[in-house]
């Protein structure tokens, strides 16, 4: 069954009717159906997230996202927070990328405080995104394979995202939350020979990519579990507010960083990773073609970021600092999609409102149940995680 | 599907002849980055205990606590921070912000305990095995700041403009300027409890933030009655102990006190300071002076309801302030502006009386409930060298005095200062003002015991001094006044090495062998006032607890061994206009307290 295009075929009896609203009447008692819990802990489901699957066989009939295991109340907590005080508080809302967070905030206070960042800072904010970037690819690029059982290039990935993770410690002084990016600046030069370590890293990346791509691209058990799996029309890109490498993979050229250049992008060569299929292996594909990309990003930033600057710019003190009245909405390209914050500054030390839109609260909550109709249960996480869920990024 | 796909994977099998990756004891073989942010140090012994650290730490893992060792003094709370890391995110914003850069992170990764309570604990008090590791986040430099460092430059008048005139040179912070001076604030505090009269300072200085400059007024008020005054001459030993002047400069408090003063026009006083309506409690206090000590019991007395009378010996209110001051520094129309208001409360000043002659301290007592008496030091004090009886030696303090009242003032070109304070610089500068309106240039020397870095004068007074061509020449003991044909030559010095002996006492030692001549036609000594007490008659002397240095003792609320008799000011504490208010407030309420309890133990008629 694993083969066959997934849509609503209506001539299969196992399959629940549909009343004349066009819902389908599942009837429990009928013991056709069987409702299963996938996670909130469950290795398929990238973090504390539920899906609540009614399945027939091993079809799934019925699928609903269950989130609330997460909730920090994130955009609350920073109403009570000072500007500069909501920044080791931002990154916890995607933990596998939280510079994206960082630079995000950062930019939102910068623009609504008016505050010019020095160019060197910019320059670095540049490597920390780059290589948060890297770092998760490195995870979920062969990860995909780990959620159909091919768990072993997953665990070979996580090394090499170890050796990101040293130059982070090394640049930044954490490992998970960096805490680079803050407003008016980063927090640090790189330090004597990073960017000869990180270049070595690189070359060893390149080499374990080749070894990706043998192991995982060139698997035909792979293609067989990927290919024509959870596809999503090119028509639902965009009601459903679909971004980053899941839009890619539809065919769209869509990047922030090209679309609305931030920091130096517009000054770097590179091109959007396209695919068309839109199944699971086409997602995988454009992530597998972004590592490259990363990875001559990186080299293209640390060739053209001058070697000394200013860090950080100055701004009033941060114990009271006061932004003027205004709203700003500020965007980057995260591994993920499209990482917007909106902010309001209200004239108080604290901000009125900072609302975070990630990719993942259209992707998982409302994409998923409809992607996860018909599927087979095995295919339940690959399809997930090729959608990229963060499930801290959805109740923030 | 090809045939490579079915066979490609087995090339994982590759991996099987590799190294693993992984080591057993990250600890042992791979420390933590030299960033890296571990846990906390802290060097107890440069810490202030300001709390900025508190103050940022957005999970509140940061508490102050008091430490043993560490006493509380001006310029440190006392208190050092102690870390939960049960709420701490290793942020590192209380390094980064660190105000005295005693605080740092290191680069450990691991630390277990069994007990959960060890997880709270002193950083530099409880020792913990990374106390002396180097290695670890500390707070990124250069230009990385939370704050700024520097302060706003004041702006004054330029020494050629300001060397043959009397006219203010200070000119004040505009209201840009001065919201920028306060956002340097760190609100620790420290000035407060360091303040003699307790000053809400981080509170006025956040009114001054927020553009709220009638609640700063208030604040004001609640100490000090005399912000216009204070806010341009005080000592500020606010600023002396003040937390930014650990790595950067002090904050301009005194100017910004200033600006609040400045920017509030008298005319609105009452209504800002709610003063309008003072309900009268019936009872009299008698204020002998009408110095900064006088006027700030007359203040607080005349709030809570007394009818105050100030007892005023000079034709002026203001007492040292006005004529131990000179013009230049502090404007009398600025004195008039504190000391009008004050009187707007219905206090009332008797100029030209003086106590003790014109009507005696006795009368004062049964006349009235209370007396405050805040005389100050009007008196000059002598070299005692040999030719300092000759007429041409003057008390820097009359010649300060005449000055103010408009009086002749001796002058000739060539004028030697004998002292190292403020009222020294402020004699020579004023006489060098005097010299350059009548001879067109100074010619003013002015020496003392105390070399250059010992000097007690404010280290802006001789470098303002110098710019107006004064000559300010430290170190040197005065040892005769050569006088010939009775006229003054000028003054031989000894090179002066060292001030007190090994028990502390002032015992001055000179070089003899290093002799130098000032040549001056005229000699001012400033070397410390005396104090007048002559208004006590022997019956009430017999009645007073008097010290060694001829000091009344008085108790915590400034009253003396006779109750109905409070004392404060420069008189009790030494020569300081800071203190001089804050005595005056305590008095206020001393005499408030006394009066209260006097008349709960008279029996009702």
């Amino acid at each position: 069954m694993s083969n066959m295009n997934y849509s609503w075929k209506n001539n299969r009896s196992m399959f629940p009717e549909a009343d004349e609203t066009g819902k389908l009447v599942v009837d429990l008692d009928s013991q056709k159906y069987i409702k299963v819990w996938q996670g909130p802990n469950h290795p398929g489901v990238t973090g504390n997230m539920s899906l609540e699957l009614t399945i027939s066989g091993d079809e799934v009939v019925e699928a609903q996202t269950h989130v609330g295991y997460l909730h920090r109340g994130f955009e609350k907590l920073f109403e009570r927070r000072r500007y500069m005080q909501c920044f080791p508080t931002c990154i916890r809302m995607c933990v596998p990328e939280p510079d994206t967070n960082e630079y995000n905030l950062a930019r939102g206070t910068e623009l609504l405080g008016g505050i010019e960042v020095p160019e060197m800072a910019n320059w670095l904010r540049m490597i920390a995104l780059e290589m948060a970037r890297l770092q998760v690819l490195l995870r979920m690029v062969p990860g995909q394979a780990g959620t159909m059982g091919l768990g072993l290039p997953a665990q070979w990935g996580l090394y090499y995202r170890e050796l990101i993770l040293d130059r982070f410690e090394e640049l930044t002084g954490g490992r998970i939350y960096h805490m680079y990016i803050l407003p008016g600046g980063v927090r640090g030069l790189l330090p004597d020979g990073f960017k000869k370590r990180l270049e070595e890293n690189l070359v060893k990346i390149e080499s374990f990519m080749k070894d990706v791509d043998r192991v995982i691209y060139a698997n035909a058990v792979f293609k067989k579990r990927t290919k024509g799996i959870g596809v999503i029309p090119e028509a639902w890109i965009d009601p459903y507010g679909a971004t980053g490498p899941v839009a890619r993979a539809a065919g769209f050229e869509r990047d922030v960083r090209k679309d609305y250049p931030y920091l130096y992008y517009n000054q770097l060569d590179f091109g959007v990773n396209v695919e068309h299929e839109s199944d699971v292996f086409a997602r995988f594909r454009v992530r597998r073609k972004d590592v490259d990309t990363t990875i001559d990003l990186l080299r293209q930033i640390m060739s053209k970021m001058p070697e000394k600057g200013d860090i950080k710019a100055e701004t009033p003190n941060v114990l009271h600092w006061k932004i003027p009245r205004g709203e700003t909405l500020v965007r980057c390209e995260s591994s993920r999609g499209e990482y917007i914050f909106y902010m309001v500054a209200d004239g108080s030390m604290y901000p009125r409102r900072i609302n975070m839109r990630g990719p993942s609260y259209s992707h998982a909550v409302v994409l998923l149940e409809k992607l996860l109709i018909n599927a087979n249960i095995s295919d339940v996480s690959p399809i997930m995680v090729s959608l990229a869920t963060c499930p801290p990024e959805i109740e923030r | 599907m090809s045939l490579k796909d079915t066979f490609s994977p087995f090339t994982a099998w590759r991996k099987v002849f590799e190294k693993p990756v992984t080591i057993k004891d990250p600890i042992g073989e791979r420390p933590g980055a030299d960033r890296y942010r571990g846990f906390h140090k802290n060097d107890i012994t440069s810490c202030i205990g300001c709390g900025t650290c508190e103050a940022i730490c957005e999970n509140e893992a940061i508490d102050m606590v008091p430490v043993e060792g560490v006493e509380t003094k001006d310029g440190d709370s006392g208190l050092r921070p102690r870390v939960d890391y049960g709420r701490c995110c290793w942020c590192g914003l209380c390094v980064d912000i660190c105000t005295t850069g005693s605080l740092s992170l290191t680069n450990a990764y691991t630390w277990v305990e069994e007990d959960p309570e060890k997880y709270r604990y002193t950083p530099g008090v409880d020792e913990k095995p990374w106390d002396n590791e180097e290695k670890g986040w500390k707070k990124p430099e250069p230009n990385y700041e939370f704050y700024n460092l520097n302060r706003v430059t004041m702006e004054h008048l330029h020494p050629e403009e300001r060397s043959d005139s009397f006219v203010e040179m200070v000119k004040g912070y505009s209201k840009e300027q001065a919201e920028k001076e306060a956002d340097r604030c760190v609100e620790c505090g420290i000035c407060t409890a360091t303040c003699p009269a307790h000053m809400g300072i981080p509170e006025y200085i956040k009114a001054i933030r927020n553009d709220d400059l009638e609640e700063g007024l208030r604040i004001l008020y609640d100490t000090n009655p005399l912000p216009e005054i204070c806010g341009r001459i005080c000592t500020h030993k606010c600023e002396t102990v003040c937390t930014l002047g650990q790595r950067g400069e002090a904050l301009s408090i005194r100017w910004l006190k200033r600006y609040i003063a400045d920017q509030n026009p008298s005319e609105k006083y009452k209504k800002i300071l709610n003063s309008e309506f003072l309900k009268k409690n019936g009872k009299k206090i008698a204020i002998i002076g009408s110095g900064p000590s006088g006027l700030s019991a007359a203040h607080y007395l005349a709030l809570m309801g007394y009818t105050c009378t100030i007892f005023e010996k000079l034709a002026k209110a203001g007492g040292m302030m006005r004529f131990g001051i000179p013009e230049y520094r502090l404007p009398y129309d600025q004195i008039d502006k504190d000391i009008s208001y004050i009187e707007s409360l219905g206090v009332e000043i008797k100029y030209n009386t003086t106590v003790g002659v014109d009507i005696t301290l006795e009368e004062l007592g049964e006349k009235y409930d209370a007396v405050f008496s805040g005389t100050g030091l009007h008196l000059g004090r002598s070299t005692r060298i040999e030719g300092s009886d000759h007429k041409n030696v003057y008390q820097s303090i009359d010649l300060l005095r005449d000055i103010t009242l408009g009086k002749e003032v001796p002058l000739t070109e060539n004028i030697i200062v004998i002292g190292g304070g403020n009222v020294a610089m402020d004699i020579t500068r004023s006489l060098a003002r005097l010299q350059i309106q009548k001879y067109g240039k100074a010619g003013i020397i002015a020496t003392s015991l105390e070399t250059e870095d010992k000097m007690p004068a404010d280290r802006e007074e001789v470098v303002e001094a110098r710019e107006e061509d004064a000559t300010v020449n430290p170190g040197w003991a005065p040892q005769r006044i050569e006088i010939e044909n009775d006229k003054i030559k000028g003054l031989h010095v000894a090179q002066c090495y060292s001030l007190f002996d090994d028990e502390g006492k002032f015992n001055p030692q000179c070089n003899m062998d290093n002799l130098q001549f000032f040549e001056g036609s005229m000699v001012v000594e400033s070397i410390g006032q005396g104090m007048d007490l002559s208004y006590l008659s022997e019956d009430l002397k017999h009645d007073l607890e008097i010290d060694k240095r001829g000091r009344i003792k008085v108790d915590k609320n400034f009253q003396s061994g006779l109750p109905w008799l409070f004392l404060g000011g420069d008189i009790i504490q030494g020569p300081d206009v800071i203190h001089g208010i804050a005595n005056g407030h305590k008095a206020a309420k001393g005499i408030d307290e006394f009066l209260f309890e006097k008349q709960k133990d008279t029996p009702k008629t």
